[in-house]
């Protein structure tokens, strides 16, 4: 299972508690993860990446295994960590204010 | 015993507020959203436990939420709010053209008899409309398209359509104002518009006087019973139109300031207007520090500050365009919220105030619900 920690704000608009658990199949990517998670939780679509380019919104952030993975291409694979589960998949709120 | 239930919209959150027609005693229900911008809730008047509301966020974008319960459950519903066409350009701060992005959801505006027909005016600025609760949303484009949108420019809170009044005597009539472009009217269910700005003066920012678009109209208001006759609070000046539109006075007067941003009219008194004048539009707190509301009771002209309740010296607050609204009880209740999160409110049309509640977020908008 691919673990994914949501930031609160969109914990609480998905109704989830702590991490959410998806089955990805294939290369566990991005772009698969977000697939996974979007179809989990539709109310998601279009708050992490637009829902028209795929982009990624442009104060979401993607950490895993200490490491920014932000601007990677979104069909790179993640982590082995994070495809095995040992770690999770952090989407992050930038700081910028508010 | 008839009741009211205001909708709060804030930085953080939305809130919830009822009580019984002696509104004395008032339950706080939220927040709805914690963290969220909400920037409007808007309940059906033909069904009053439809509600509708704007949930927004600098990181997350935009969603509208929907309760069938009022406001005890919400659902998310249909976020996609995509220009017909290709967008085109407007004017950018500077003058260039820059092309239209959507940012968010200011107002949303319920048909008067359809409960699942909602409108939404969005920056940049355009008119939506959603024929079934919400799921969907189609860009009523003649309004950008006829003519001046590219002429059209942001105000300094974004290019925004946040005005939707809806004639209740005429279902295809119905007017929008956007900042800053100006008050537009539509006869023919939104499907062509007509810029009504005659008589509007903005004389630095926009020095020719036959200006079709470009004024900063913060606000129109109209009473249901006259629905020809118009109040608007611009950017500087409060407005009256007679000829729904078709050509504006200013009725300022004795007003301390002119400046301000929401405009309302009295449930049952269509000449009694209220306003909140502010001190500039570079100082957005009222003139000597004192919250006054004023109110005509000529249709303009003529004003009286209203005072009672109301903080009267070190008061910096601001009250947004959306942020005041009426009840419909026989002794008229007044209602406004603040940047600094109090709401305060008035059961004598405005003689008296107290506040409802005094710590919320900012305050970004406030509607009220008068219940069987």
């Amino acid at each position: 299972m691919i673990r994914v920690v949501l930031p609160s704000h969109l914990r609480g608009l998905a109704r989830v508690g702590g991490e959410v658990a998806l089955e990805v199949a294939g290369p566990v990517t991005q772009r698969a993860v977000l697939d996974a998670l979007e179809a989990a939780h539709p109310v998601l679509r279009g708050t992490i990446r637009d829902q028209q380019t795929q982009r990624r919104r442009p104060l979401v952030r993607f950490f895993a295994c200490a490491q920014d993975l932000s601007h990677q291409p979104p069909d790179a694979p993640l982590p082995d960590a994070v495809a095995a589960g040992a770690e999770p998949l952090l989407i992050v709120g930038a700081m910028a204010g508010g | 015993m008839s009741g009211v239930r205001l909708l709060v919209g804030t930085k953080k959150g939305a809130f919830v507020l009822t009580a019984d027609g002696r509104r004395e005693k008032w339950t706080v229900e939220g927040p709805h959203f914690g963290g969220w911008e909400i920037y409007h809730v808007a309940g059906s008047a033909a069904d009053p436990d439809r509600l509708y509301a704007s949930q927004t966020s600098g990181w997350f974008g935009q969603l509208i939420q929907r309760s069938d319960d009022g406001g005890k459950s919400w659902a998310a519903v249909g976020k996609e709010f995509l220009y017909d066409g290709v967008p085109g350009t407007h004017q950018w701060y500077d003058g260039t053209p820059h092309p239209w992005e959507f940012k968010r959801v200011w107002h949303l505006e319920p048909s008067l008899d359809d409960p699942d027909t909602v409108y939404a005016g969005v920056e940049d600025a355009a008119l939506f409309r959603s024929t079934d609760g919400g799921a969907s949303w189609h860009e009523l484009s003649g309004l950008r398209g006829h003519g001046s949108g590219q002429w059209w420019q942001p105000g300094a809170g974004g290019m925004c359509l946040h005005t939707i009044v809806l004639d209740p005597t005429d279902s295809r009539r119905m007017y929008v104002a956007i900042s800053a472009a100006g008050a537009f009217r539509s006869e023919d269910a939104g499907a062509t518009w007509k810029p009504i700005n005659r008589g509007l003066v903005s004389k630095y920012e926009l020095p020719d006087p036959n200006a079709e678009v470009g004024h900063c109209v913060h606000r129109i208001a109209m009473h249901p019973s006259r629905p020809r006759v118009l109040f608007m609070q611009k950017h500087w000046d409060v407005m009256r139109s007679d000829d729904a539109g078709e050509s504006w006075q200013e009725v300022s007067g004795n007003l301390p300031s002119d400046f301000g941003f929401p405009i309302a009219v009295h449930a049952h008194e269509p000449e009694t207007v209220y306003v909140v004048p502010i001190h500039s539009d570079s100082e957005h707190y009222p003139p000597e520090g004192k919250l006054r509301v004023y109110r005509s009771r000529t249709g303009g002209g003529e004003w009286e500050a209203l005072t009672r309740g109301l903080p009267q010296r070190d008061c910096y607050v601001n009250v947004l365009r959306d942020a005041m609204a009426v009840d419909k009880l026989e002794s008229c209740g007044v209602y406004f919220g603040t940047t600094g999160g109090q709401v305060y409110g008035s059961t004598d049309g405005g003689d008296h105030w107290s506040p409802i509640v005094r710590d919320l977020p900012a305050v970004l908008s406030v509607e009220a619900q008068t219940l069987p």
